[in-house]
Formats: structure tokens, sequence, C-alpha cells
């Protein structure tokens, strides 16, 4: 199956958003092989160098606004129950213009999966600090070093609500397709962060590729609230990437 | 025509009693108008409401009252000089004293405490009273009573009999009121507009609490045929209600000018991406703020001009809940047929008063939006001759529908290409144009009476004028109902002959006076605005237009 646009690619060679292109074709040709019908799946994004994403996806989009990826998927899934719905957001989308909306997803449970591009820059915009930016990070708008502490994303999800919380990494598009599928899957808020490295303004390739490890081959136990805030809090020497946290809960649109 | 005043402390029944009041005459055949006025405040303020019944059909409350029914003692001193000659007051002579000519006092908190009601039930007993000084017999109240506390029928029913006999010991009857028909309909136009979205197919609202169009919510999350949806903000009502929109569902919002405001940068894209929406703008008087439970139509020239970049959107401003459930109706239909935003411009006075009305159900438009099946080629941004792209949703087989905020090409992939960005703008206007010649079809404006001069007037301020004009000769009323695309060629028509011309609005910069001039060159010098946050009131308002007309 050809999930192809004919839309010219502009991201910048290298870029870490091609791995989650890949990884993301990947997943959704599995799932329509496993049953899921492709004119029920609905892509959407904000604004920002992720957004492009559904410009290069034969599948339903939404092309938001910046930071509103997620109220229309909400509206969508209440619309129309039989939707499988996928947000892509970035970091500057998510956590900073539209944080609310994550908050709010992850507290009702609704069942929409947000795929985070976790760059730590607005690269669209030419490298400023974002929410997840680190702390004395150099960038246009912070010349001297950024002096915020940075979101700390998955710590975030987890205490809103989400009941499946998932880290992968742009530069292992196998395992990133792996984890997609099981957040598409999941029934309730699914949240999938991705390191991904900024080639211009923040590339992390080398040092992610050392650092990252698979959480769940060394038998994380998924259910434990209380180990996945621990992991979340892992950054230094090792960042592990895998499922955090999935349970199983009642789903905002099942009210309805 | 006469009119009651209710008044007590917010957190005393206020609203309630002058609906049951309001019922009361309803329900033997007259004609109502309830006009609420409550500060921001739960509980503890002033709170008043007033009811104004007559054999024909009203428009407006009256200030001037026949009866005043007082909770507390400041409704008496606040509303005393409102009282007319031989006008009547019923207190609770529990709560406060008053020996004046035409004073009844009720002993409403004994009568509560015999009974062991709760004090709120003391509206009951002068409801009770005010039945026998009114001359209605008193099963009406009874079945009233019935209707509106199921399971508190019996007390309520205990409590008005007896501030009825004491009323009857005690007083002597001011009017005999028969029954003089059939029992009537009231509504306000919050609910008539929610009503009318309703006939018209709507399936989904959704809203962020604020006055005055919280009730919208209220009243839709009471039906069962309606999805209603309470997000985190506006920024989310409005984009939840695309993506809705999108999936298929008939959806509306509503908000006040601050919430609206919020909104703005999604109006625009709903305008790009050619999503179909309706949103509801009910003002309070401004700016910011402002003053939240009273009323203005300030917000004229923001709802006409809402968004960064142009863009076609249609804005309606009803003048009476009748208006509202029609003007309600249209605006769905006209939102999904030519796939743009659809603003319904409300306000306090006419979001939360109501009107005695009947809804006429051969005059409901049914306006049909262009549906595609889809399929392999599906574009839903085709272009066609009248700018109207068919529209699809996400899951039908074989389909993919792509939306966005960008300027896209026609399978809705992002351009930045010069000649299609111009194609696809010209594209969206064409929808305007051919939704203008659709416009013949609809009530664009509304003209009453006959006379050489003419008054123009918007949204609920028409209440006032069309009772202000009943004692003045030689004019006509004009209401321009829709105001974007503005039915220039009609209003131009009646106003180039006319004598003399006024304008009233209830706004500070005659909004509606610069939007008769930019749509038709003529100038309005004569304007009554009003920007005290107040509604007009017929009887001042006529002293004001017999400046200019005798």
């Amino acid at each position: 199956m050809n999930l192809d646009t004919n839309a010219k690619i502009t991201w910048c060679p290298g870029c870490g958003d091609f791995g989650i292109l890949n990884a993301f074709k990947g997943a959704v040709k599995e799932l329509i092989d496993e049953g899921i019908k492709k004119e029920n799946i609905v892509i959407a994004s904000g604004i920002g160098c992720h957004a492009k994403i559904v410009d290069y996806v034969n599948v339903n989009s939404f092309y938001s606004l910046h930071g509103r990826t997620i109220p229309p998927l909400t509206g969508m899934k209440l619309a129309n129950k039989n939707l499988k719905l996928i947000g892509f957001s970035g970091d500057g989308d998510c956590l900073d213009e539209g944080i609310s909306h994550l908050i709010h997803a992850a507290k009702r449970n609704i069942d929409i999966t947000i795929i985070l591009h976790n760059n730590n820059v607005f690269a669209l915009t030419v490298g400023q600090a974002t929410a997840t930016s680190p702390k004395g990070f150099k960038g246009k708008s912070t010349p001297k070093g950024s002096i915020e502490e940075p979101l700390n994303p998955i710590k975030l999800v987890l205490v809103s609500g989400a009941t499946f919380v998932a880290r992968g990494y742009a530069g292992n598009p196998n395992h990133l397709k792996k984890i997609i599928k099981k957040a598409v899957k999941h029934k309730g808020f699914s949240f999938v962060e991705v390191l991904q490295p900024c080639v211009i303004f923040n590339n992390s390739y080398q040092k992610l590729s050392k650092t990252v490890y698979d959480m769940n081959k060394k038998g994380h136990n998924i259910n434990d609230m209380n180990l996945a805030m621990k992991k979340s809090e892992e950054f230094n020497g090792k960042i592990p990437i895998g499922i955090f946290y999935k349970i199983k809960k009642q789903t905002f649109d099942e009210h309805y | 025509m006469n009119t009651i005043t209710i008044g007590g402390k917010a957190g005393h029944g206020v609203k309630a009693a002058a609906k049951l009041s309001a019922k009361i005459f309803s329900d033997i055949g007259y004609y109502i108008f309830i006009l609420n006025d409550y500060p921001s405040v739960i509980s503890g303020d002033h709170n008043y409401s007033k009811i104004t019944f007559d054999k024909k059909e009203i428009h407006s409350y009256y200030n001037d009252s026949d009866f005043l029914i007082a909770l507390d003692e400041r409704t008496l001193k606040e509303h005393k000089s409102e009282i007319k000659k031989d006008g009547v007051v019923l207190f609770d002579k529990n709560s406060f004293e008053s020996n004046e000519k035409n004073h009844f006092g009720i002993p409403a908190g004994n009568i509560v405490k015999e009974s062991e009601g709760i004090s709120i039930m003391r509206n009951t007993a002068l409801l009770g009273a005010f039945m026998y000084v009114a001359g209605i017999d008193f099963c009406v109240l009874e079945k009233i009573l019935k209707k509106t506390y199921p399971s508190n029928a019996k007390i309520n029913i205990e409590i008005a009999k007896k501030g009825y006999l004491y009323a009857k010991d005690n007083f002597k009857q001011k009017l005999k009121t028969k029954k003089i028909g059939k029992p009537k309909k009231f509504l306000c136009g919050n609910m008539s507009l929610s009503d009318g979205a309703l006939n018209a197919g709507l399936e989904t609202y959704i809203a962020y609490p604020m006055t005055p169009a919280t009730s919208i919510l209220h009243y839709l999350a009471g039906k069962n045929n309606v999805k209603t949806i309470q997000p985190e903000n506006e920024i989310s009502v409005i984009t939840m209600a695309l993506g809705s929109s999108y999936a298929g569902s008939k959806t509306m919002i509503g908000t006040s000018g601050g919430g609206f405001a919020l909104m703005t940068e999604s109006i625009s894209f709903a305008g790009i991406s050619e999503i179909p929406l309706v949103i509801v703008e009910s003002q309070r008087a401004g700016p910011s703020t402002g003053i939240p439970t009273y009323t203005g139509q300030s917000d004229l020239n923001f709802t006409l001009n809402p968004g960064h970049g142009e863009f076609p959107l249609v804005v309606i401003a009803p003048g009476s809940p009748e208006q509202a459930f029609f003007n309600g109706s249209e605006a769905l239909q006209i939102a999904w047929k030519y796939q743009l935003p659809v603003i319904v411009l409300l306000d306090k006075h006419l979001s939360d008063s109501s009107k005695t009305f009947e809804i006429d159900k051969k005059r409901i438009k049914k306006i049909n939006p262009k549906l595609s099946k889809g399929g392999k080629n599906y574009l839903r941004y085709k272009f066609t001759k009248d700018g109207i792209s068919p529209i699809t949703f996400p899951g039908k087989k074989d389909t993919v529908v792509k939306v966005t905020s960008y300027e896209h090409l026609e399978n809705g992939i992002t351009t930045e290409n010069k000649k299609d960005i111009k194609k696809m703008f010209d594209k969206r206007f064409e929808k305007i144009k051919n939704f203008e010649k659709e416009m013949n079809n609809l009530e664009t404006f509304k003209v009453y009476g006959k006379g050489k001069n003419v008054i123009v007037t918007w949204g609920s301020s028409l209440g006032a004028v069309l009772e202000a004009v009943k004692e003045i000769k030689d004019v006509k009323v004009i209401q321009p109902i829709y105001l974007k695309p503005f039915p220039h060629k009609s209003i131009k028509k009646y106003l180039k002959k006319a004598k003399n011309i006024v304008c009233v609005e209830g706004n500070a910069t005659a909004q509606l006076a610069d939007l008769i001039k930019l749509n038709t060159g003529i100038e309005i010098k004569n304007k009554i605005l009003k920007y005290d946050s107040r509604e007009f009131e017929p009887i001042e308002l006529r002293k004001e237009l017999k400046r200019w007309f005798k």
C-alpha cells in the first residue's frame, strides 16, 4: 500500500521527522493489515516542522492551528466513534501554546493518540527555546542561555491521567513503529514522546543513539504508576524508551 | 396592559417567581414579556424581574408597575418610584413593615413556617396573595404548581392557598382577570435559538460557561438528542467544534464577547478550511469583563470582522425570541451549505428575556448542503462553478478528506504557489456571491408599520422601538436582520425615500449607522444611543423619539 502523497517533503535532510514519518507509515500499513479500516484513520497536527507530516501521508487529515492538535481530535471522536485518531504535535506546539489541551485530554482519557515530536527547540521559527529546552539552552532568543528549567512531558501526562504513556526515538524507527501501533490500539488517551534530533538547531543523534535503551526488555512493570514516575526522571547516562505505563480505564467518549 | 415587578435578594427565587407569574397569565390566554435584572452575584444582592402582560402581543418590558411584589425591604426602596398611581405593593410583613396606602403586608414568613416549608417558598405565599388581588381563579396557580414542582406540589399549593385566603380576608381586589383564550407559550431568546438549531438538525453543542450565553448550554445539556461538551477554554471549544464538524456532526458553539475574542484565530481557520460552524455571540456590556450580567450591542463591528485575513462569513442578528428560532435554524443550514462560519449575534436582553410567540412552521426554511459520496478522486476543495466543493467526511471507503489551516490545493495539501492561492481565494468568495442570491429567499430585514419617517434599529432594541412607536404617527421601523452580507439594496431603497431617519442602538458609537453608511452611502445623523448597560424602555424611548417625530 502506498501511503505517500504528491507533496514535496520540505524537512531538512537528516531531520528526525523522517524517522517518525517512516515509523508511522509502517505502523499504519500493519494496522490496516490487521483490520483497521484506512478510511477510519484521521491524523491531525498543529503548526511547526512536525506538522508537515499530515501533508505527507495519504490518509484523512486535519492540519490545525499552532497548539491546537488535540481539541479537534476530541471533537472528531465524539462525532464518530469509529475513527482512529492520531495527533502529531511538537514540543512548542504541545507544551507551550497548547499545554492546557494536553492536560485536559489526558484527564478526560479521550480515546486518541498523541505523538510528541520532541526536539527541544522551536525549529520552524529558526531556533528558540521551548518548554523542553534544557536550562542554559542557547538560542536566538536566549543568547546567554535559557534561564528556565525544562518540563518533563512523560511525568506531566502521567500525573494528568493518561492511560498509555510511552517514549520512542526517531533514530530507531522500528522500535517506534511498534510503540505507535500499541498506542493506537490502546483504548483511551495514549501519549508517545519521540526524542527527535534537529540537525540544524539541536543535533542530538550521536548522544541519543548512545544513551537510549529499551526499558521493556529489562522487565519494567508497565502497570506500576510509581515505577513509571521514577523512570520518567531517568535522564543521566541512560534514557529509557518503550512503554512507561498502561492501564485500563473508562474513556471520555464512552460516556456519550 | 399591566406590569408586575418582583424583587428580592439573589437566592430568594425571584426568577422562578417571575416565571410562575408569567405562566399564570399565559395559561389564561395573555401575551407576556419577562425581563430579568440581576447583578453578577450568586446570593445576597438585589434581583428583580418585570412581567408585563396584555391582551395583544407585546415586544418589550415596561418599567412602571401596577404591582410590586417585594420579598425584602430593599425591593420596595429601589422600585417605589416605578409604582403607578393606585399600584399595589404586596410584601412579606414578617420581613419588614410598611403602612402606606395600597401596601398589602402578607405574613409570608409565618405561613411558610406553619406549613414547614423552606424560606424560598415565601414567594409562593406572595404569589397566592397576588392571585386574589389580581382577581384570578386560584386553580390556575394550583395547576401550574403541580406541573412546575411535581414532587413539592402539595406544600407549595398549601402555602399559596394560605396567601390567597389571607389576601381575601384582608385586601380588596384590584383587577378581575378572566380567561381570554387558550394557554400560550413563551420562551427566551437563548432557548428559542436552541430550538431553531435543533429543528435544523443540531447534533453537538460545545461551550465554556459565560454569561449571557450559558443558558444555551444548560438548556441543551438537558436534551437527549444533542451532545453537549464543556471543554477547558474557548479556544478548545471552537477547535473541538471544528473537529466535530469535520467529522460530520452539525455543531454549534456559544459564548459572549470575551470568549469570542479567544476564538477569533479559529474563526479565520474555519474560513480558510471551509468547515461549517455556527457561533453564537451573546453580547454583554463591555469592554473587557465589562458589566457581565447586563446588556449591550457593542460587539457588532467585532463580529463583522472577527478574524485575521479575508474570508467569507455570515452574521445574523435576530431581534426577538421568535426571530432567534428562525435564524438559529437558518444559521446551521447556511453554515453547512456554504461551508463557512455563521455568527448569530444576540445580547443579554434577547438571550434572557422571555416573550409570548408562536412558531409558524410553514416559515421554516430548508437549505440543503451539497454532499459528496466521496471516492478515490475526491477533492475536498474541488473547484466548482458556485465555489461550493461537495462535502464528505472521514470514514468513507476509498476517500481521503484533508482539511487545513494553510492555503491549499484542491486536495487539501499546502501550497505557496501564487496562481493557486488566488484561485482558491476566488473560490471561497464565489460562495458568498451565491449566498447573496439565496438571501432573496430569506427574511434578511423587516419593515414594521407605515410612514414617511424611518427608525432603524437592530437586535433586542427592536422590542422597545416597536412599543414606543405605538403612539407615534407616520413612522416605519426598519430592522436589518442579516448584517453580513448586508441587504444593502433593499435598505437603501427604503432610506432614500425617508423624510427623517433615526437610528436606535445599544452602543456608544452608532455601529449600525456606520454599517449602513458603508453599505448604502446614506449617513444617518439622528441617533439614540444607549450604553449604560440597560435595555431601552418604551416610554423613555418614546419621549426621545418625539424630539424628531410628533
